[in-house]
């Protein structure tokens, strides 16, 4: 049992299941504060998600959107945690998210292009603003999170200015790209089959899991890993090792960028989304990643899960009783859970203390 | 002109006082990105006394909301002090998560208050209209609002209080070698703690001050739209010294400004720029500005390294 409680691996998981609970337990108590009369009925929905449906066809057709949106998710927490092994918070993974999502939604539109190009250019696009944040890092000592929170804003704001020219006239949103240019739209290669027939499903997930692999083989398998993992431990360490620090620092962002600009790919080229060209702030799924990125203890295959979970309890917020409250509740407790995760390296430093404790109780029995 | 004026002079104030906040809380060795969350919270505190408050003389209004904003901000900077200074958490990640608490839970606290007060009422907003005129002294068409004294009084009270009092320089000192300080008898937990409180205030005071810039309805959905980093960056672009910071902060405000009044000046016009550039216009300066001035960069020795005693 000792054994099995050291283990590194174990103890993230019970921290992060210790986090989801206590998060749950303060949003439940926010409802109960709000008003004490619908709140268990509510956080249950909120857990149950897609299973507030009676039916089960239209709860896997339901399941089959919150697979959409996790796909997105998934890329945004490897963004976010690929740059947090390097020492970097890649805060600007919104704003990148942001630059993925026009550059793949103009090239569709206003040049017709077909999918693969156009996800490509979202990944380029991302890159690129990655790559602004990462050179003011490395050549002019700008914190990476107040740079990147200005990349967020402006890319913002770009991205309603160019998007406006492709938008619906009566209304602020972007045109069906099911009905422009249905060669943008991702494949579904029969995935969509498995849900019930939600199209929303694409080849999305195999991408975005096979990208998660990818990642972690990339951190931790090869040189490329062990370097940058080096830079963040210790860049003094590394630059003495003949480590290229700034050509790190400027590489970490570029794929970070990249990785956050193909979520904005695999959420908007499936069609289930239109963007909003009046929207006056940054779409949350960049932010989100931050608490997949931590609940998932900060490995890609556990980004997967955790990016699961945090969008399951994002669309259950949709199913509170809204008579009383409203769907941001989901928010409270994703970022809640965000917060708790600050305290994890606490939570396996009392874990660890406590197996030695036992230990020593042990061996003076014996 | 007046009204660009009036407008840089808000928006100054605003950045002022988070900035000094920042600046306390950074030169107590604490990382205070919570800032943004701080004001979302501080501008919650004020606009909900704001409008229970009701019919009041414009004095009381203006006390009240103010304490009430100073004691809300102050309140949720608490998050960060605990989390920060006793149990040795990412000061980054906490507080990018206080921002993201403040704006959900101040849409999901506003939203249940409307829906009680008016079950049709899903929207986030607080009014405050009346109040908001009770901030404010018309003088010839320009509109003078007390929170522009109020900075002003706070970065002379911040200067004394970093250089001129032994708060200030045994503050200071725990944020540039902690341990040092400790060695002379110095609590390192009392002095962050000061820190991120004061800066959980001015914080607070800067949110209020900001929902009641230019609007009297505040959308508590959309956060305080970066304004929190903004003051970070006046903090840095000001070398984390109050005077330098006011004079940061009013070149910020005047980029600010722009964006509400460009379209009172014909030569701006004429330039025929999409509206978005003057929203744009106060980050995209605040980027170039801090590619040139992060590289001497002042900061604080300690800042952002939780305490540890055993260190040296």
């Amino acid at each position: 049992m000792r054994k099995v409680m050291k283990n590194a691996a174990v103890q993230a998981f019970l921290a992060s299941i210790l986090c989801i609970l206590l998060g749950l337990l303060i949003g439940y108590i926010v409802l109960l504060f709000i008003n004490p009369k619908g709140a268990w009925e509510s956080i249950l929905n909120i857990i149950k998600n897609f299973f507030t449906w009676s039916r089960p066809s239209s709860q896997i057709k339901q399941l089959g959107n919150t697979m959409a949106k996790t796909m997105p998710l998934i890329l945004c927490s490897l963004s976010i945690l690929f740059a947090y092994k390097v020492g970097l918070f890649n805060i600007g993974a919104a704003g990148q998210y942001v630059a993925g999502s026009c550059a793949c939604l103009y090239a569709a539109l206003a040049w017709g292009w077909g999918w693969l190009p156009c996800m490509l250019f979202a990944v380029i696009t991302a890159a690129l603003l990655g790559a602004v944040s990462g050179f003011l890092k490395a050549y002019c000592n700008v914190n990476e999170v107040i740079s990147g929170i200005m990349l967020n804003w402006i890319s913002l704001y770009t991205a309603n200015t160019i998007l406006a020219n492709v938008k619906e006239t009566a209304s602020p949103y972007t045109l069906y790209l099911n009905k422009e240019n249905p060669g943008s739209m991702l494949p579904t290669a029969g995935l969509d089959g498995l849900f019930n027939g939600n199209t929303n499903v694409t080849i999305a997930v195999p991408i975005a899991i096979i990208t998660a692999i990818v990642i972690w083989f990339i951190l931790s398998k090869t040189k490329l890993g062990y370097e940058l993992k080096a830079t963040g431990n210790n860049k003094n360490a590394a630059k003495y090792a003949g480590m290229a620090q700034n050509r790190n620092i400027i590489l970490t962002l570029v794929i970070s960028g990249a990785l956050a600009g193909l979520g904005a790919s695999l959420l908007y080229q499936t069609g289930y989304m239109r963007w909003e060209c009046t929207q006056s702030s940054v779409p949350s799924m960049g932010f989100n990643g931050i608490a997949a990125a931590f609940l998932g203890g900060l490995h890609p295959i556990g980004a997967i899960f955790s990016s699961f979970f945090i969008q399951h309890i994002t669309d259950g917020g949709q199913y509170v009783n809204t008579n009383f409250y409203s769907s941001q509740i989901s928010d409270v407790i994703s970022s809640v859970i965000i917060y708790l995760c600050g305290f994890v390296l606490f939570i396996k430093l009392t874990m660890n203390k406590l197996i030695t404790k036992s230990e020593e109780k042990k061996g003076a029995k014996q | 002109m007046l009204l660009l004026i009036q407008y840089t002079l808000i928006f100054a104030s605003v950045l002022l006082l988070v900035a000094l906040g920042g600046c306390i809380s950074e030169h107590s060795g604490v990382i205070n990105l919570g800032l943004e969350g701080i004001m979302v919270i501080g501008a919650l505190g004020g606009a909900l006394v704001m409008r229970s408050l009701g019919t009041t003389s414009a004095f009381v209004m203006v006390l009240v909301a103010m304490l009430a904003a100073i004691l809300a901000g102050m309140l949720y900077s608490c998050l960060l002090g605990i989390a920060a200074i006793h149990f040795k958490a990412d000061q980054t990640l906490v507080g990018t998560a206080m921002n993201l608490l403040a704006t959900a839970a101040a849409t999901v606290l506003v939203k249940a208050m409307n829906t009680a007060t008016n079950p049709d009422n899903h929207s986030s907003e607080i009014e405050y209209v009346t109040a908001r005129k009770m901030f404010i002294v018309n003088i010839n068409g320009f509109e003078f609002n007390w929170f522009m004294l109020v900075a002003i009084i706070a970065v002379v009270l911040v200067y004394f209080l970093l250089y001129k009092n032994r708060l200030g320089l045994r503050l200071m000192a725990c944020g540039e070698h902690p341990q040092a300080a400790a060695s002379v008898g110095i609590s390192v937990y009392k002095m962050r703690w000061t820190g991120v409180l004061i800066s959980g205030a001015l914080g607070g005071l800067g949110g209020l001050c900001y929902i009641l810039a230019g609007v009297s309805i505040w959308k508590f959905e959309n956060g305080v739209a970066g304004f929190g980093f903004l003051a970070l960056a006046v903090m840095i672009f000001g070398q984390w010294k109050p005077t330098r910071i006011a004079v940061a902060a009013l070149i910020f405000g005047l980029f600010r400004a722009l964006s509400n009044t460009y379209t009172g000046f014909p030569f701006l016009v004429s330039m025929n720029l999409p509206g978005n550039v003057y929203n744009m216009m106060p980050y995209i300066v605040c980027l170039i500005v801090l590619a040139f001035t992060s590289k001497a960069s002042r900061a604080p020795k300690a800042e952002g390294i939780p305490y540890d005693k055993g260190t040296r």
